[in-house]
């Protein structure tokens, strides 16, 4: 102690000190700061590189300094998520004004992954959002009896809670089958069938258009994969009953009964009603 | 010779029954087991009157079949249904082979429906034939129901068959939705929680309805055993017993036909039951229940497995009932939320109740009615056996397409959200719209239908007096071009002139004699009034002096005359009201 205080006036104490300082805050900065901010090892060129992409593609509604305009929305905070999975699935650009943003087909969808991952670490950098999803929630949980490390319950039964948390929170708009259903003024929760997990993930957390986010608090990672899984289990399951009619349920039904049904039979009464003559 | 009948002393007195018991075994040509039942039974009497029974043929006459054989297919495929359908409502965990729902706490009807669909030989089959059958009855009793309306099938005598028809088609609503309840899916139970919603909507008592009805609070677990009951019990035995009178009043009444040469309205012109509509009705069925079968095979209906277990907390987009309630539910979504108010303390939904609960029964006895409606403006008391050609009748016609349009736009309205999403539209706009064609639709329908109506009857008129077009234009030498006519034959020409075309009733006396006013004036007046509604348009058969005036009205085609005056000619004028009742 004595040896120490006998050199605090040292002329290197005072670098010492400030390093320590900068070690401390930098370091507590890391443990403490929002995990989302940091989606993966952003160099400053990528966050350069994504900011002209955006300039030259969104900042026309979204602002140059994606503040927002009259046009589009303030991006400040919205979190890579959001920008993964509007650009990813074509929303972004917006194609023209219209009642809501649709889903394009892939060969549709404008910037590669690099170039998508550089806006998100764009408008990640502008403030904390929530960031792309690990891979490990996104991993489809595949059917069987067998446990997954740290897991209670087998594959089979995940799947089935996923889809009680998806009967639950999603089915009033998206439709049992994930068929997609109206909402009001033209606005739809869209289909969810050919979604990839990642966007999926990310929809729940960003909550784009008119639906609501479902943070971690909501539903944890894992319960979001156990949805994830449900899907695309009742996608890659077998048609038991034959033609699905687009899953829409009693409408396509009643449809199929009056165009087909009463057609073929009234067919046959007249093809009968003709053997007489 | 039995001892009884050995002589006796007496026999003078018996004399009459002997003779008696030998007419009896000399009329009875029957031998073999027919002989021997009708011993037992009597039933050869019964029996031969329903074999020698003429009908007509015709296709439209048998869409009542398709109702009546996919009745007896739903008959068939529920008795196989309820042998492993369990009516519970208690709770239990789903072990069975779809791996989505494995785990999941559900009730034991939902189990076993699960069961019937995964786990037993055939049994999703069944339900499929089951749940499409019950949707095709209802579309066969509508559409029935459309071919006896615009035929006139409905007059007399037949105003109590078309009465029990119209309760057999409101029954059939009711049971097919009381089975659409049972499986104690998420779609099920949310029509089931509709339902309660619906019951509530009465006014003052309406929780005390939902409350009786339910057993409790709602869902509770007493409607699923009620609803069984009521599904497989109560209403099929109704059903049925109501089809059955239907039926024999079919065979009291004769079948009814359509107009042609040698029809009239006391034959009926047609096949016997034996040999031949046997064979035709009966491979009727077996088309029936093979055109069912098929689409049960390849088209998933209700898929309840997708659904999964009903649970009062979610509740899926596109939530809608089976097609046949479908009007109901789009009159609830046509209804403005300004009808609900608070009153003397007590909250009157009428924007729920007037589609859920009033409409169906309104819209019955509407239907009910009209038969007897129809004959008093009319003032038709003889009996019908001829149908009429729908254009004949522009009015009824026009009402019932009316009403028609009416059906289709609350239809329509039901699947309001489907539409927006498919066809990129807005919800609001949408309903709004339909909202708008409520109104608007049916006058415009029937206005558009009557107009039709009167255009195909001057038609015909044409075409009776001038003869058919060939496409064959014929320049003469002075210049002129006219198409050739070639005539009709006299059978082709009957089915065009055989008809009727009453004039309205006309109010000859309103006051007596004494010059008081005559109590039924007034409402002898609004009778006057609806018969000029129905008939003040009309366009009368060409009369045969007509006919015989247009063929030498220069040798066919060669026409220079006027066309004829719609009112011209046609039948005497019909009698007075007022001397119709004194006949």
């Amino acid at each position: 102690m004595n040896a120490l205080a006998a050199r605090r006036r040292h002329p290197a104490a005072i670098a010492l000190l400030i390093l320590v300082g900068l070690l401390v805050t930098g370091g507590a900065y890391a443990f403490l700061a929002p995990k989302e901010a940091n989606a993966s090892a952003v160099s400053a060129d990528t966050v350069a590189e994504g900011k002209n992409l955006f300039l030259a593609n969104c900042a026309s509604c979204h602002g140059t300094n994606a503040q927002g305009t009259a046009s589009g929305p303030s991006l400040v905070g919205v979190g890579a998520a959001a920008v993964d999975f509007q650009v990813g699935t074509g929303r972004m650009p917006l194609a023209g004004p219209n009642i809501q943003a649709q889903r394009q087909d892939v060969d549709k969808i404008k910037f590669d992954d690099q170039q998508i991952s550089s806006m998100a670490a764009y408008v990640a950098s502008l403030g904390a959002g929530p960031s792309v999803p690990d891979s490990q929630y996104t991993t489809v949980i595949q059917p069987g009896d067998q446990k997954e490390a740290g897991q209670d319950l087998t594959n089979n039964q995940r799947i089935a809670r996923g889809g009680e948390i998806f009967r639950v929170n999603c089915a009033m708009c998206h439709n049992f089958a994930g068929a997609g259903g109206a909402l009001t003024r033209g606005k739809y929760a869209p289909s969810l069938t050919g979604v990839t997990p990642k966007h999926m993930y990310e929809a729940m957390v960003s909550g784009p258009q008119s639906m609501p986010v479902f943070n971690d608090q909501n539903i944890s990672p894992e319960s979001k994969q156990e949805v994830i899984s449900y899907l695309k289990a009742v996608d890659n399951q077998t048609n038991v009953g034959g033609l699905t009619l687009g899953n829409l349920g009693p409408v396509s039904e009643g449809m199929f009964v009056w165009l087909f049904g009463l057609t073929l039979l009234i067919g046959c009464a007249v093809w009968l009603g003709k053997k007489a003559a | 010779m039995s001892t009884i009948n050995a002589d006796r002393p007496a026999d003078a007195l018996r004399a009459g029954d002997r003779q008696a018991d030998q007419e009896r075994a000399e009329s009875k040509p029957l031998g073999g087991i027919a002989g021997w039942l009708d011993d037992r039974t009597g039933a050869a009497k019964g029996m031969s009157f329903v074999l020698k029974k003429v009908f007509p043929d015709h296709w439209s006459f048998m869409l009542g079949e398709i109702a009546m054989y996919s009745m007896i297919i739903c008959l068939l495929t529920g008795a196989f249904l309820t042998f492993w359908f369990v009516p519970s409502a208690s709770p239990v965990v789903y072990d069975g082979s779809y791996i989505p729902l494995q785990g999941v706490t559900v009730s034991d009807a939902y189990r076993s429906t699960l069961d019937i669909s995964f786990d037993i030989r055939g049994g999703l089959l069944i339900r499929q034939i089951h749940h499409w059958a019950a949707l095709v009855f209802c579309v066969a009793i509508l559409v029935h129901m459309g071919r006896v309306f615009f035929t006139g099938a409905f007059r007399k005598p037949r105003e109590i068959n078309w009465v029990i028809g119209s309760i057999l088609s409101m029954l059939a609503i009711v049971e097919g939705f009381a089975g659409y309840s049972l499986p104690d899916d998420l779609l099920s139970g949310t029509g089931l929680r509709a339902a309660e919603g619906f019951m509530r909507s009465i006014p003052i008592i309406g929780s005390y309805v939902s409350y009786f009805v339910f057993g409790g609070a709602f869902p509770g677990e007493a409607i699923i055993p009620r609803l069984y009951a009521v599904h497989v019990l109560l209403l099929p035995a109704i059903l049925v017993g109501l089809f059955t009178a239907h039926i024999l009043l079919v065979f009291l009444h004769k079948h009814t036909q359509y107009p042609g040469p040698g029809k009239t309205n006391n034959n009926v012109v047609g096949f016997p039951m034996m040999p031949v509509y046997i064979a035709k009705a009966g491979g009727f069925f077996f088309i029936v229940f093979g055109v069912i079968a098929l689409i049960s095979a390849l088209v998933t209906i209700n898929p309840i497995w997708g659904y999964g277990p009903y649970d009062p907390s979610p509740v899926t987009a596109g939530s809608q009932p089976d097609w046949y309630m479908g009007f109901a539910d789009g009159a609830l979504r046509l209804l403005p939320g300004f009808l609900e108010f608070t009153a003397f303390g007590y909250t009157f939904s009428f924007n729920v109740m007037i589609g859920a609960i009033l409409l169906i029964p309104i819209m019955y006895t509407l239907i009910g009615v009209y038969p007897f409606f129809e004959a008093w403006v009319t003032g038709d008391k003889r009996e019908h056996h001829l149908l009429d050609r729908p254009r004949n009748n522009p009015t009824r016609t026009g009402i019932g397409v009316a009403a028609m349009t009416f059906y289709i736009v609350l239809f329509f309205a039901s699947g309001n959200d489907l539409m927006a999403i498919k066809l990129h539209l807005s919800i609001n706009d949408l309903t709004r719209l339909f909202q708008l064609l409520i109104f608007v639709g049916p006058p415009l329908a029937f206005w558009i239908t009557k107009r039709i109506c009167l255009s195909l009857q001057r038609a015909d008129r044409q075409k009776v007096l001038h003869g058919r077009e060939t496409g064959v234009i014929w320049r003469y030498p002075d210049g002129r071009f006219e198409e050739i006519h070639a005539p009709l034959t006299p059978q082709e020409r009957w089915v065009l002139v055989q008809h009727e075309s009453p004039e309205p009733l006309v109010i000859t006396a309103e006051t007596d004699a004494n010059g008081v006013e005559s109590p039924i004036a007034r409402k002898e007046r609004l009778r006057a009034k609806l018969s000029h509604f129905y008939f003040k348009d009309r366009v009368a058969p060409p009369t045969p002096s007509e006919l015989e005036a247009a063929h030498h009205h220069g040798d066919h085609g060669v026409e220079t005359h006027e066309p004829e005056a719609i009112e011209a000619g046609g039948a005497p004028a019909r009698e007075t009201i007022k001397a119709d009742r004194q006949n």
